[in-house]
Formats: structure tokens, C-alpha cells, sequence
């Protein structure tokens, strides 16, 4: 059974401008990569507990201990754009 | 406007004081330079890897324990994904459905009344950069550029998420001003609201009274303060009513607090934005807590000031005293329990603390002095004036030697000839004295003339340098006349 995507709605989210060629496209694709995700999903897992990550660990951490943060000048100097020890990019407005 | 109950949830952001971020080892830092406590993990580079704090971790469940919660004995990091300049990953690793506290409570007082705040969840997650927005003073819609701060980004903040039990912005004030009260007494944030270390956004609604379904809520944010957030709150029922009361409808959005318009303020927002697609984030493991470690943090929590202002009130102090006790300065607060233990009288020691006590205390502090005063001189100054050997004038006397640190009240109280004597017989001696040289004033009272008692106590606290208790001399020279 076919899997309805609202393909345009998955680009807007991802901020992705596709052509109507492209979203065709990728509609189909992204309707394969769901239809597996279907088939897992069939699978009885009664009595299984949910795996939340494949290592298998648990509790990795580490001490509260600063270490030295990069320099400024070094860390500005890989932006597009900076000014007065700031990254400087295109107004950003709530929400937008 | 009785014919609408209001319904208010608070959700509470608070930066943890831990030394270092939450997935990097920068240092948590406040108004520093811009962007000197940054590394490839806080600012989101390709290839770099977030490892948890355990002390973050270990705090939040403090916080989740001092509010009554259940510590999840197994919970995971999920990734909140959404676009914006200051979240530089293009996501914020948060939790979603196992957190690590779960529906807990507290106990606020609000207009003399006691309610139960529910606390549907406490969880960890990172704080975000800083945005400055460029041109017309800063204001977001005339921007020209936005200037970005990674200091902040990565800071470990738990957000506390109450159930909507709140009915009035009296209350959501107490509740907001209780839970930072508790933070701080914790030690794990310096929970300071006019820097955000800890913030406060409200969801608000209102519905017909005595109904049970929920109406739209809005989420109110930028509140600066605890009377910013009462205000607000006000505002933003009194807007619904009047638009339901017009025959609309209140639109599900988040709005702005305006402190100077003095309302609240729709923001544009666009379709989809909340469509945050989390998933467990594949960076970082789960964290389990064992039960002896939840019995380990629980056993490390300091008395709560919830719990500590119902032992004040068991201890007979009224609710104006156990409100100004309770606001005092913690080290003060600490003599008062000693002297109590001591044996001194609860109500009295307490208005020593929050008067005499609190005024010294504040002047030293404006002049960097020390203080020293233990309990064991509380103690012992209430005691002296409860035998009569001080008088209150002379107690506070005593008081502000002790405190500068000549010594104890006894000492400073010999020391300055403060002594009062309370002694039958040394008073007896020298009230025979007086009365054997006033014959006619003695007569005179007789005949009635009251007025004549005080001349002769006056002779008698003469005849001992002043230093009778005057109390006693009257007592006695009563006795000896009638
Ligand atoms: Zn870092």
C-alpha cells in the first residue's frame, strides 16, 4: 500500500527548495526508505524492550572539569562573517 | 468578570552552575567577551561529539527530588529540530518522552491560601546562543544583521514543566517565586532572573467557571521579572475574556510581554514551526540511575524552604515572622537554629534575628566588616534579658559589641557596665536607704499621691548607679509601703 508524503511539507522543514521535478522525485525515493520503515514496524515485538541506541551502553560521562575553550580570533576567522567578536549573519527573526 | 476561571501552567528554565557545559568542557561563563568559551561541540562543527556531564545529570535529579519527583530509573537524549542562528547544530539535544523526573509537586502559598503546583516533568538540555539583532536599538523587526554569542550555547538547563494548577497571576507569581527560592537553596544554579539564569514562560487559558475542558492557551514569553510576570499573566487573561466575551476565539500562538505598552503581543509565526521531529539523538547513550544513587542525592538535599517554614510555624512563630525569618540571610538563619536548640525562646530569638540583628548585619555588610555572632550569644542575650540582667536598651548594646566582636553578651556587658542588678537584697539595702531619708514621701503616698512612687524609684535606681532593674525596685518598694 502506497505511503502518503507531504513531500513539500518534509522540504519546508528541512529548508529545502525543490523543483516540482525534484519533488517527485524525492517523493518516490522517501516513499521506499518508508515502506522498509513499515515492514520493521510489522515486525511483533511483544515482550521486546525498545532499543534506544545500538551500543548497548549506558552512562557514558565526564567529570565537570573545564578545558581550555579555541581562541576567538581563530574561531571568527572560519565565519562568512563577524564583527566586535561576534558571528554576524542575515537578520534572524522569531519564528521565521 | 467571576464567570471565567483562568488556567495557567509555568514552564521554568533554569542554567545549571556546574564549572563546565553540558556536552563540552567550556566553562560556564556570564558576561564575558563573545564567543571565548566556545569549542567545536558548542558551536556545532561537523565531526565534533557531545559527552555528558555527570554532575549536570546528578543536579537536575536533585532539582527533580526537592519537587517530589520520580527519578526515571532509565531516560534519553532526544534532538529537538528546528532552524534558527543561535541553535548552530540546527537542533537542541533535549528529551521528549523519558525524561529524567517525572510528576512531582510543590507547595506554594499565595494570598494566605496553601495550593499543590503539580510538576508534570523536569528534564535536561542545552542552552542556546545569543542573538543580538542589529540596527534600530535592537529591536527584531527593523534588524539589519543578527550578531551571534556562543558562550551561552551548550550550558547545561533544565526546564521544569508544572501541570496547569495555577488559577490566578497572584499565584503563578508565588509558584515562580518559590521554585527559584528552591533552586537556590540546592546550589545548583545562582538562579538569577535579570541575567536568565533562570526564566519563566507561562501557558495561559481561560475557560467558563465550573467547566472541566480546557480552553486555547497561548504561551506567554519574555517576562523579566516576578512583577513582569504577574502583569503579564493579568493582561493576557483579561485579553481573552474580552475577546471571548466579544463572541471570539482565542488563536492557539505564542505572544511577547511588552513591559512598557504593559500587554501582550502576538508574534508572527509560521505554519509548521513546532514540527520539531524528535528522535532519540544517536550521539549519546541512555542514562540509568540506580535507586541507591536517587537515595544518595535525596539524602544530600538541605531542608527545603517549604519544609522550613512549617517547622518556623510549629515553633509558634506567626506568618509575618516566619515569612520575614524565612527571607533572611541564610548564615543568620543558622545562628537562630542554634540559639533555639540551646533552649532559647523561638519567638523571641526570631525577632531578634529579623530586627536588631538583620540591621547590624546590614550595615557591616555595606562596610565589608565582619560579624560574629554564634548562636550560643543569641542564646545567651535572650536568656540575660529574660532574667532581668539586661534591659532591652542595654541587650541591643551588648548586641552590637557581640558583634563587633568583643566578645560574648555576658563580656561585652561587664565590659561596658551594662549589668543590671537584679539582686533583692543589694536593691532592699538601698531602698531601706532612700526610705529611711523620705519619711514625708512616704506619708505622702500613703495619703494617695501616686506620682510620689516614681520620685522614689528614681532615688532608689540612684542610690545603685542606675544599674537596679526598675521593675524589681518598683515591685519591692511596693511591698515594703503597703
Ligand atoms: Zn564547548
Amino acid at each position: 500500500m502506497p505511503i502518503e508524503i507531504d513531500i513539500a511539507h518534509v522540504a519546508r522543514l528541512a529548508r529545502l527548495a525543490l523543483t516540482p521535478d525534484e519533488l517527485d522525485r524525492y517523493r518516490s525515493q522517501l516513499a521506499v526508505i518508508l515502506d522498509h520503515a513499515a515492514r520493521v514496524q510489522a515486525v511483533d515485538t511483544t515482550g521486546l524492550a525498545p532499543t534506544a541506541h545500538p551500543l548497548g551502553l549506558s552512562n557514558v560521562f565526564r567529570p565537570d572539569e573545564v578545558r581550555p575553550p579555541l581562541d576567538v580570533d581563530e574561531v571568527l576567522s572560519q565565519a562568512p562573517s563577524a564583527r566586535d567578536g561576534y558571528f554576524e549573519v542575515p537578520p534572524a527573526l522569531e519564528g521565521a | 468578570m467571576s464567570t471565567w476561571e483562568p488556567v495557567i501552567g509555568i514552564e521554568v528554565h533554569v542554567e545549571l552552575g556546574t564549572a563546565s557545559k553540558m556536552f563540552c568542557g567550556c566553562p560556564v561563563v556570564f558576561g564575558d567577551q563573545p564567543n571565548t568559551a566556545v569549542c567545536p561541540t558548542c558551536l556545532g562543527l561537523p565531526g565534533a561529539l557531545p559527552v555528558t556531564n555527570g554532575t549536570a545529570i546528578e543536579w537536575l535529579a536533585r532539582i527533580g527530588l526537592a519537587l517530589h519527583c520520580r527519578i526515571a530509573p532509565f531516560s534519553v537524549f532526544h534532538r529537538k529540530n528546528y532552524f534558527y542562528a543561535d541553535v548552530p547544530k540546527n537542533y537542541q539535544i533535549s528529551q521528549f518522552d523519558l525524561p529524567v523526573c517525572v510528576d512531582g509537586w510543590l507547595d506554594v502559598t499565595a494570598d494566605g491560601e496553601e495550593i499543590r503546583v503539580g510538576i508534570e516533568r523536569a528534564h535536561m538540555e542545552e542552552d542556546t546562543g545569543k542573538s543580538l539583532h542589529q540596527g534600530s536599538g535592537g529591536r527584531i523587526h527593523a534588524a539589519t544583521s543578527t550578531l551571534l554569542d556562543f558562550n551561552r550555547s551548550g550550558v547545561p538547563l533544565v526546564e521544569i514543566v508544572s501541570r496547569p494548577d495555577l488559577r490566578s497571576a497572584a499565584q503563578a507569581r508565588a509558584y515562580a517565586q518559590d521554585l527559584r527560592a528552591l533552586v537556590a537553596e540546592l546550589g545548583v544554579s545562582d538562579a538569577r532572573m535579570e541575567e536568565g539564569s533562570i526564566r519563566f514562560d507561562a501557558n495561559v487559558s481561560v475557560r467558563p467557571v465550573s467547566t472541566k475542558e480546557l480552553g486555547t492557551k497561548v504561551e506567554i514569553k519574555n517576562m523579566n521579572s516576578f512583577r513582569s510576570l504577574e502583569r503579564a499573566i493579568g493582561s493576557e487573561i483579561d485579553r481573552q475574556i474580552g475577546v471571548l466575551e466579544d463572541g471570539g476565539a482565542v488563536i492557539q500562538e505564542t505572544r511577547h510581554w511588552d513591559e512598557e505598552v504593559g500587554a501582550t503581543k502576538g508574534m508572527r509565526t509560521k505554519e509548521g514551526s513546532s514540527d520539531y521531529r524528535y528522535f532519540t539523538e544517536p550521539d549519546l547513550v541512555p542514562l540509568e540511575m540506580p535507586a541507591s544513587t536517587v537515595e544518595r542525592i535525596r539524602t544530600d538535599l538541605p531542608e527545603l524552604p517549604a519544609d522550613r517554614r512549617h517547622r518556623f510555624g510549629q515553633l509558634g512563630l506567626d506568618s509575618h515572622l516566619v515569612n520575614v525569618l524565612s527571607g533572611s540571610d541564610p548564615d543568620l538563619r543558622r545562628v537562630f537554629d542554634e540559639a533555639v536548640a540551646l533552649g532559647a525562646d523561638p519567638v523571641i530569638s526570631a525577632n531578634w534575628i529579623t530586627g536588631e540583628v538583620t540591621a547590624v548585619f546590614r550595615r557591616a555588610e555595606a562596610s565589608k566588616a565582619e560579624v560574629r555572632i554564634r548562636g550560643s550569644d543569641l542564646a545567651e542575650l535572650v536568656m540575660m534579658v529574660k532574667q532581668g540582667t539586661l534591659s532591652s536598651s542595654a541587650a541591643k548594646e551588648a548586641l552590637s559589641g557581640v558583634m563587633a566582636g568583643e566578645g560574648s553578651p555576658r563580656e561585652v556587658a561587664e565590659a561596658r557596665d551594662l549589668v543590671q542588678v537584679s539582686d533583692e537584697g543589694l536593691i532592699g539595702a538601698a531602698i531601706d536607704q532612700v526610705l529611711a531619708a523620705n519619711a514625708e514621701a512616704i506619708e505622702r503616698l500613703r495619703g494617695g499621691e501616686e506620682k510620689v512612687l516614681g520620685f522614689l524609684v528614681g532615688q532608689v535606681m540612684r542610690a545603685t548607679g542606675g544599674k537596679a532593674d526598675p521593675k524589681l525596685v518598683n515591685a519591692l518598694l511596693r511591698q515594703r509601703i503597703t
